[in-house]
């Protein structure tokens, strides 16, 4: 029999609600619901949690840091997104 | 890449560790920078995952329900650790199974005290005590390190460590105050892990290779010498509220240093240990091999189940 390890998951967690999931870490199981059990005890011992997302590593799309010029640069001269950009007399309040 | 490519982007990757930026896992780093922090993470793992093994001896024959609980989850969060750890070294593109591996044949080293045996229950408030504690002063520089993904683990670890120091102190101040015999088993706990606590912190400076090269990557922040002194500056203390003695006869207050001054450190005892002839190696690596292998069904039945699973679903779909 050829050798099958368990595969990497990635592991979201709420950790009250009105926060968003962050991800906490990873870690090996045989299916999505063992990763909930097991992102359960490795990654909420001490109440971190009301809310787990797990999905599997090889599911994740991720950029290349090679990448990031062309991708994050060009937001760096779009100056005129941001409010303080434009020029108000200081009589208008409340903007 | 050419020599010179390389050259140049080693010259950014230094400047952006010394300007405090984090590297993360696709970031470019240099191959040194990637195989001393395989070696050094999975290390720090594997001494979570065998550490679990002195103290796991004694969660069946705690003396109170209270006891038991808290080293039962000591030691689940020794486990915990050791799974953060291997997360964050996986990050550097090797798999668990090469690093289990690393461990099993002996290629990879773990840490020297865990070759210690435990052989009375005060044990159990030692290492919690100087174990423990050696570890925290070991660990909190590394919450600040370069490399993200050890840096967010070791932050986790830090937090969960302060009980395990706590839960460890509170079993010497019982027995501390009990008969003269609980007493003098507190002693003697104390007697055999003073020694192997201080060596846990690393050979001297002058005898530390990786010291000049971890420091510039911030995979060290104090040199070992350091770490061992603030260990000691911070423990003396705490075995006067005991009542202790600490097994060493040179150890005196250093008005002039601010400093404890302390005795020679037996350097031949621990190069021992490290070479795999302390008194616990083979024990404790045969019940870490037997434990992976006595488990290999359970985790291939897992497997097998997981993929008839996955086939079913598939076969409804269509």
């Amino acid at each position: 029999m050829t050798k099958k390890n368990w595969p990497l998951w990635e592991v979201f967690v709420r950790s009250k609600n009105g926060l968003e999931h962050r991800h906490f870490g990873s870690l090996h199981a045989a299916d999505a619901e063992m990763a909930l059990e097991n992102a359960r005890d490795v990654y909420t011992r001490r109440n971190e949690g009301v809310s787990i997302w797990v999905v599997e590593s090889k599911h994740i799309t991720a950029s290349n840091p090679e990448d990031n010029g062309e991708l994050f640069e060009p937001a760096q001269d779009k100056v005129y997104r941001h409010p303080t950009f434009y020029d108000l007399p200081d009589e208008v309040k409340h903007m | 890449m050419s020599e010179k490519e390389v050259k140049s982007l080693e010259e950014i990757f230094e400047a952006r560790i010394a300007r405090d930026e984090k590297i993360e896992p696709k970031d470019w780093m240099p191959e040194k920078y990637r195989k001393t922090h395989i070696r050094q993470i999975s290390q720090h793992a594997h001494s979570e995952i065998v550490g679990m093994l002195p103290e796991g001896n004694w969660i069946t024959r705690a003396p109170s329900l209270r006891r038991k609980a808290a080293l039962l989850a000591k030691v689940q969060d020794e486990a915990g650790h050791g799974l953060y750890l291997y997360a964050a070294c996986e990050t550097l593109g090797v798999s668990r199974d090469e690093l289990y591996e690393q461990l099993h044949t002996g290629k990879a080293k773990y840490s020297s005290i865990f070759n210690y045996p435990t052989v009375t229950w005060a044990d159990m408030g030692a290492i919690g005590w100087l174990v423990d504690g050696a570890a925290i002063i070991n660990q909190v520089p590394l919450c600040n390190t370069s490399f993200g993904p050890y840096a967010r683990a070791m932050v986790r670890v830090c937090k969960e460590e302060s009980f395990h120091q706590r839960q460890g102190y509170e079993i010497m101040l019982t027995l501390c105050k009990g008969t003269p015999e609980q007493k003098e088993m507190a002693q003697d706990a104390l007697n055999r892990w003073w020694w192997p606590s201080l060596m846990m912190l690393g050979p001297t400076d002058a005898e530390s290779v990786h010291t000049e090269q971890s420091m510039k990557w911030k995979l060290k922040r104090k040199t070992n010498d350091e770490l061992r002194q603030q260990f000691i500056d911070q423990t003396v203390p705490q075995a006067d509220i005991l009542g202790l003695t600490i097994p060493d006869p040179d150890l005196k207050w250093n008005e002039e240093t601010g400093h404890y001054d302390f005795g020679e450190i037996d350097w031949d005892e621990f190069w021992q240990v490290v070479k795999g002839h302390g008194p616990c190696n083979k024990e404790r690596m045969k019940a870490r091999v037997d434990a992976w292998e006595n488990g290999a069904w359970v985790r291939d039945a897992a497997m097998a189940y997981a993929e008839k699973q996955e086939g079913k679903k598939l076969k409804d779909v269509g």
